[in-house]
């Protein structure tokens, strides 16, 4: 026994061996609702052929809907009879045997109910889309106006496309001059920090769509000869570069403040100066770990290109909303919706691939 | 007239005050070692030496230029004062031929050829030629280390400045990092360094300096210090060091 006045056994007692969780009810709920589930699946699986007027290919999606579901009963079924072991080996008094398969039938039995809950989802969506005849799905999935309006619609996403990728670099360029100007040092620093934050808090402020009808329809009522032989799009580019560089400088400010204040002691040891110090060692830094939150912007500046469409310039969402009104249906601006997605997917897996890129080459591999 | 004078400095953080008027003298090829608890003010001395910090009061010279005040090309001083920190501080975006190029070749103005070769031969000097190419994040910490000195040393500094730089480090590494430091006073380069290693500062240093709550309560040569400590502070904190088996 041990002499220490830090260990006794009154305070570290040894513990008494816990008995086993239950299975039954768990196993015996999830076993009902895997049932449920598969019933509520049969019933939009009808609804679909029948929407369908009972053609081959919604019938065998609809077997294949209702097989997947069924797989949630093998799992519930698996923990019936952990429940069952489990009673006959707590009645010989094996306590840890049984605990272990009362561990393991609970954890089927969440499985089967973690898949139930998915095929549930399913099968809901499903219901709500054929509801009414199929509303949902004539009002936004409508094969023939999608069809009708798929050409221009495309051709127009190019300006939305564009005007992304150009208000984008831009906005990288200007986002990190506003960053710096706000955290110049000193005295002199001064005046142009608090332009910089004034400009920040301003174009923050103002919703997107506001600045740019003040730009698009107001820059060339200025007179001035440069806006008013300027395309629109261009001045729809400046809208939004000024709108998101004040958000992206934030980003940017957020990135280099994060960068410990070891690092600038260590460039300035060795005698570089402030600039010297920002554009080898703080920047490169920052840029590398604002990059997600950074695409981030990006996206969502992507998606405001369609704002652009109350300025009179043609992208996508303005030619969609001209069919959608000539053929009085919505399913051409679920189109722009769809593009929208496309192109935003991408982009969210490779910003992943380059923090694990980056990840992976500082930690040797 | 010594080569580093520090002469009265004084170094507040608001109401606290860090430094209580500290004066040392470090003569050419000389080592000075601080030694004191933590919190007692060695880092903050040795981070106004290089103009880290600003100070309140008092006077800092190399070489008979003032570099405290006002007016100072404080970039010019740095050039000539090189520090290592205890927590490396290498540049984690660049390779280690990267961090030790850097500041040559931004500041010293050299050729990236020679850049290259000096830092390839320094790097050869310590061991860590093969890791030329690696990146901070994939060396140990005693590694890092040795490329923090030499990214210091590829400046040529006049007088460097070392703030426990074997504090963070795995005791297997210490060795290594500390025979960079003995090779270096050996070469004659003029040092002060804060150290909780007792045993090296016993062996290099020609003055050992025990700090206390912001003043030097007691100087000396390190047989005098560890041997013969007078104040009654240097003999607590000495016996501590002790007993916690660190000399």
């Amino acid at each position: 026994m041990s002499t220490s006045s830090l260990v006794n056994e009154e305070l570290q007692p040894s513990p008494t061996p816990a008995p086993p969780r239950p299975v039954f009810a768990v196993a015996m709920v999830g076993l009902v609702f895997a049932v449920v589930v598969s019933l509520v699946m049969v019933k939009a699986v009808l609804m679909l052929r029948h929407f369908n007027h009972d053609g081959p290919v919604s019938t065998t999606v609809g077997v294949i809907l209702v097989v997947l579901t069924l797989y949630a009963w093998y799992p519930a079924a698996k923990a019936l009879g952990a429940g069952q072991q489990r009673a006959s080996l707590l009645s010989q008094d094996q306590l840890v045997p049984s605990r272990r398969i009362a561990a393991r039938g609970r954890e089927d039995a969440l499985i089967a109910m973690g898949y139930a809950a998915a095929g549930l989802i399913v099968a809901l969506l499903l219901i709500i889309v054929l509801a009414k005849d199929g509303g949902v799905a004539t009002t936004f999935f409508a094969l023939h106006p999608i069809r009708l309006s798929f050409n221009q619609v495309i051709h127009a996403f190019w300006i939305n496309i564009w005007v992304a990728c150009v208000s984008e670099v831009l906005v990288l360029i200007l986002g990190l001059v506003v960053a710096i100007v706000r955290m110049l040092p000193g005295r002199a620093g001064a005046p142009l920090r608090m332009i910089a934050m004034v400009y920040c808090d301003i174009f923050r402020a103002i919703p997107a769509i506001v600045v740019i009808m003040l730009i698009v329809f107001g820059l060339p009522l200025t007179g001035v000869r440069f806006f008013q032989t300027m395309p629109l799009t261009w001045l729809g580019i400046i809208a939004l570069t000024l709108t998101y560089s004040a958000y992206v400088s934030e980003v940017y400010r957020a990135g280099l403040a994060s960068i410990h204040p070891s690092q600038s002691a260590a460039a300035r040891s060795l005698g570089l100066s402030y600039t010297q110090t920002l554009r080898t060692v703080l920047v490169p830094q920052a840029v590398r770990r604002v990059i997600p939150p950074l695409l981030n912007d990006f996206i969502s500046l992507q998606k405001d290109t369609a704002l652009l469409s109350v300025a009179a310039i043609s992208e996508a969402l303005l030619v969609a909303k001209l069919w959608e009104a000539q053929l009085f249906n919505l399913s051409p601006i679920a189109l722009v919706a769809a593009f929208f997605i496309i192109i935003t997917i991408p982009q969210a897996r490779f910003v992943d691939y380059l923090i694990d890129r980056d990840a992976a080459r500082r930690a040797g591999k | 007239m010594a080569f580093l004078e520090i002469d009265g400095v004084h170094k507040s953080y608001g109401h606290h005050e860090v430094l209580k008027g500290v004066t040392l003298n470090v003569e050419r090829h000389e080592v000075v070692c601080l030694i004191g608890a933590s919190g007692s003010g060695k880092s903050t001395l040795l981070r106004c030496v290089n103009a880290l910090e600003d100070i309140q009061d008092g006077v800092i010279r190399i070489d008979g230029d003032t570099v405290t005040g006002a007016g100072v090309d404080l970039n010019a001083l740095r050039r000539d004062v090189g520090i290592v920190f205890q927590s490396y501080n290498l540049f984690p975006h660049m390779s280690v031929l990267e961090n030790i190029m850097l500041a040559p070749m931004r500041v010293g103005g050299v050729k990236k050829r020679e850049a290259l070769e000096r830092a390839e031969r320094l790097l050869e000097s310590v061991g860590m030629e093969d890791k030329a190419k690696s990146y901070p994040d994939m060396l140990s910490g005693g590694q890092q280390q040795r490329v923090a000195i030499v990214r210091a040393l590829a400046m040529q500094p006049r007088v460097m400045l070392l703030d426990e730089i074997t504090a963070a480090l795995d005791p297997e590494l210490v060795g290594d990092v500390l025979e960079i430091v003995r090779e270096l006073a050996h070469g004659g380069l003029t040092m002060l360094l804060a150290t909780h290693e007792m045993g090296f500062a016993k062996e290099v240093a020609s003055q050992v300096c025990f700090l206390d709550a912001g003043s030097i309560l007691e100087r000396g040569s390190a047989q005098d210090i560890f041997e013969n400590p007078r104040e009654e502070r240097t003999q607590q904190f000495l016996s501590r060091v002790v007993k916690s088996g660190r000399l």
